[in-house]
């Protein structure tokens, strides 16, 4: 059977949303499967209308499909109505374009982007009709494998993975297929299962967990070694050194149904140095490889007329950033002029670096909705997070949106930050009560939607040693922030579940033995934990205490200098004691500039693997403080390399 | 000028509900590049009419949308053309069969169809025995049936609304299930009668296999009409289910 289809349709009357199971989309490839190419499923461990927008399986999509060596389908969790239906008729999960179960895959491949879909994983493991842990697996049983920013700390799902890929996918992915093409040539024979991850674990960028030993003492990790010579102590990120070479996707999937972030995208650069402390994706990411305008440009023209979307967002952890972002809006919003009329999004956006000029050139076509992130209350938490962005900014920023005609803006903070006090906390109402009354200068109701996440450590950041706020201090803190904003006409305040903070904060700092523990929430029907109606705190906490596990010991405990961290034996090219240094400079209230703009203080990201940053203008973006508090020294040049112009080094 | 269109829904793509196909449409017609009329305002819309409302998993052969265009009459736009224009543009299995210009003061579709006519399959009985069903619905006066509505129960008599019922045979080879095939054209005014609730008001109830719209139908002093003059053809009833 290589087509589920005819025991499928019949099903797919009696479940909600039956448009997220046919495929169909536009962009999608017929697949054509033979001996000689290795077959991806290249996977989301959560629904459709989530999973089917993620940028980095559609380059991986269409990159693959490109290869005349390999063949690349996709595959999404079915919601829990069609799972049960699957189960009991079993039939197996099977991919979008063609309808093939998934365990005919040599590969199935996931992105992890959120800590809480790691149930929905092994789920998806399971229904393919693989066993979930891969010691378990035979040779005739695809290879697991996941990517995305959580492979950073694998450990919680190593157990799981056959193999881990760290850092951008878009060239490790054909040095991983050539390994496996060799492979299903000699025919996966019994016991070459180990010989081929032993092989893989050679590729710069990929983590084989099996090949690892893990020893702890008493509760504590104390090393996790290679168990052979010719296994790497040490597994370094890939990192793609030029955007300009990927302009993926070319043919971005345009679904039947409505998914998030319904629109074209088109990534307008990759890594962020602005350095806030919490962010993982800015850490790991690094160094900042703009794309050339012009290929945004090209592809912003050519995605609209091939999509027939009528917006498209530029994508990227900053956008507002980017070299000339100014003038790279009004020429799209330009272009589109005699058309019908199209609008820009700009998602991250930094308010040091929104002013008037991008406010106007926005506006020109539809108003999109706008969100700000100044993550922290007031100024000395943000220094300590390093989100070096002043209350004149904001101000001037929201002043320059109300002023174009928005009425109505939302704002990320975050609470349970290191060394949070109640004053940091009860600035946020502060900050958006000001900002209402910026805009009753200019509309009757301005609203001002206050959103609050709590903060989880992660790795590969200066906050990683950190010790988490427990639920009852987030949730004291929250109902701070709902009292004293009751009575603030205009503000409305929302909040994310504490209970799930604490989840993500053990997954997230979490070791192998928390393996044990996502099996069993798994095995008690725990799927879909990131949704509020599905979440439940309490088989997260039997499961632990089943296992003799502490959830204090491992989201709440300060992590000392001398720990072995579970990552470890993982690298980002991150320096460790800059991490530490930066970590000793937060607790200071010391900023750091964005080195970018500024001199190098060797992170390690760029010098550790011989690359740079690629920006097309040596100085800031014009605008706000840009970090006031510092010297920026835009004076100094900035390495410029590719097809950045060179006219710009000062 | 405005422009009326068929066209079919069939295969896989039934599984998209009525709201994902108002936006395919939408991105169709920027892709084909039409001069199609916008809304004014805030939020900016081409101006396209829907017809009645497909359940989601029903097939159609029949699916009409009004759209408004920029050009007048007599433009040099080929509206032969537009079929061959706009297909490619649409997911695979919607199909725009034909198109023609209908006038401004033409009612709207949702106004204008009064009766459907539907082919569905009924899963687990024989022809000759839902014959004898049809008979017994047939010579009912009154089909009550009760639904909720705004949280209260409604009483409903379905059976003004059953025009014609006549079994076409059995389901084609290709059907998940033995069963009967059975044509029935329902009112849409003034109370719409879905498939569903005719399987349901059956003794016993009968289950829904697949269904499929084959025409709409606009009836003007007692005579019958598509939306689109007779001119454009349709399919045989044969090739429904046809994948």
């Amino acid at each position: 059977m290589t087509d589920v289809w005819p025991q499928l349709e019949p099903l797919l009357a009696k479940v909600a949303k039956p448009a997220r199971y046919i495929g169909l989309e536009d962009g999608a490839r017929t697949p054509h499967h033979a001996a000689d190419k290795v077959a991806w499923l290249l996977s989301y461990p959560d629904t459709y209308e989530i999973g089917l927008p993620n940028q980095g399986l559609q380059i991986l999509y269409e990159i693959l499909n490109e290869n005349p060596h390999a063949v690349a389908e996709r595959a999404y969790a079915p919601w829990t109505d069609l799972e049960g239906l699957l189960r009991d008729r079993n039939i197996p999960l099977f991919s979008l374009d063609s309808h093939r179960p998934a365990g005919l895959f040599d590969l199935i491949g996931f992105n992890l982007s959120a800590e809480l879909t790691y149930t929905n994983l092994l789920n998806m493991v399971d229904l393919a009709g693989v066993p979930v842990r891969s010691a378990d697996r035979r040779p005739e049983h695809p290879l697991i494998v996941a990517g995305g920013h959580c492979t950073y700390n694998p450990e919680p799902i190593a157990d799981f993975l056959d193999l881990v890929v760290l850092g951008d996918g878009e060239e490790v992915i054909t040095e991983i297929n050539e390994v496996v093409r060799d492979w299903k040539k000699s025919g996966r024979t019994d016991g070459s299962r180990e010989n081929v991850l032993r092989e893989l674990s050679h590729i710069v960028g990929v983590y084989v967990p099996s090949m690892y030993d893990v020893t702890y003492e008493g509760a504590n990790l104390v090393a996790v070694t290679p168990r052979y010579p010719d296994v790497p102590e040490r597994v370094e990120k890939r990192t793609v050194a030029d955007l300009a070479e990927f302009p993926y996707p070319k043919t971005q999937l345009v679904p039947i149904t409505e998914v998030v972030h319904d629109r074209l995208n088109v990534e307008v650069f990759r890594g962020c140095t602005r350095g806030c402390r919490f962010c993982q994706a800015g850490m790991i990411t690094r160094p900042v490889r703009e794309r050339p305008a012009e290929q945004v440009r090209t592809m912003v023209e050519e995605g609209l007329r091939r999509t027939g979307y009528d917006e498209v967002a530029l994508t990227s952890l900053s956008t507002a950033d980017f070299s000339g972002i100014e003038k790279l809006v009004g020429d799209i919003v330009q272009s589109t002029d005699d058309g019908p009329p199209v609008s820009v999004s700009l998602p991250s956006l930094r308010v040091d670096a929104f002013g008037v000029g991008i406010a106007t050139q926005i506006q020109r076509a539809r108003r999109t909705g706008l969100t700000f992130a100044p993550e922290a209350g007031t100024w000395r938490m943000r220094q300590v997070i390093n989100k070096l962005i002043r209350e004149e900014d904001l101000y001037s920023a929201v002043e320059a949106a109300y002023s174009n005609g928005w009425r109505r803006m939302k704002l990320y903070f975050l609470t349970g930050l290191p060394t949070e006090t109640d004053e940091d906390t009860l600035g946020i109402a502060e900050l958006a009560r000001n900002c209402v009354q910026l805009g009753k200068a200019h509309t009757k109701s301005p609203s001002v939607t206050v959103s609050v996440g709590g903060f989880v450590p992660k790795p590969f950041t200066p906050f990683q040693w950190f010790g988490q706020n427990t639920v009852e201090e987030l949730r004291r803190k929250i109902n701070l922030l709902r009292d004293d904003t009751r009575k603030s006409h205009g503000v409305q305040v929302k909040w994310h579940d504490p209970k799930a903070t604490l989840v993500e904060g053990i997954m997230s700092r979490g070791d192998r033995r928390i393996g044990a523990v996502i099996e069993e929430v798994w095995r008690q029907g725990g799927t879909f934990q990131e949704w509020n109606e599905r979440f439940d705190l309490d088989l997260w906490t039997s499961a632990m205490a089943a296992h003799g596990l502490d959830p204090e010991w491992f989201a709440y405990r300060h992590r000392t200098e001398d720990e072995v961290l579970p990552w470890d034996h993982l690298s980002a090219g991150l320096h460790k004691d800059f991490l530490w240094q930066d970590w000793r400079d937060a607790l200071a209230e010391v900023g750091l500039p964005d080195c970018r703009w500024t001199p190098c203080y060797d992170c390690g990201a760029c010098t550790g693997y011989s690359i740079e940053h690629i920006v097309a203008s040596a100085t800031p973006p014009a605008g706000g403080s840009q970090g006031t508090g510092q010297d920026l020294g835009s004076s100094v040049p900035v390495t410029l390399l590719g097809r950045a112009p060179v006219g710009t080094v000062s | 000028m405005r422009i009326r269109v068929r066209f079919s829904k069939t295969g896989k793509i039934r599984f998209s509900s009525h709201r994902d196909m108002a936006r395919c449409w939408e991105r169709a017609l920027r892709r084909a590049d039409l001069p199609v009329a916008i809304t004014e305002g805030f939020s900016p819309r081409p101006k396209m009419h829907f017809g009645l409302a497909l359940s989601t998993g029903h097939e159609s052969l029949g699916e009409y949308l009004d759209i408004d265009l920029t050009e007048p009459e007599g433009s040099d736009l080929d509206l032969g053309a537009l079929p061959e224009r706009l297909t490619p543009f649409l997911p695979p299995g919607v199909d725009v069969e034909t198109v023609s210009i209908i006038e401004r003061s033409e009612l709207s579709l949702q106004e204008a169809v009064t009766v459907c006519t539907w082919l569905i399959e009924i899963p687990g009985v024989s022809p000759e025995e839902l014959e004898s069903n049809v008979q017994t619905m047939l010579d009912a006066t009154t089909l009550p049936v009760t639904r909720e509505r705004k949280g209260k129960e409604v009483s409903d008599d379905i059976r003004p609304g059953i025009i014609s019922l006549r079994v076409v045979g059995a389901t084609p080879s290709d059907a998940p299930e033995r069963g009967a095939l059975l044509e029935a054209e329902l009112a849409t005014q003034p109370r719409s009668v879905r498939p569903s609730e005719l399987l349901a008001a059956f003794d016993p109830p009968r289950n829904e296999g697949r269904v499929c719209r084959t025409h709409q139908w606009i009836i003007t002093d007692g005579a019958r009409r598509e939306p689109i003059p007779a001119h454009a053809t349709s399919r045989a009833p044969a090739e429904v289910g046809a994948r």
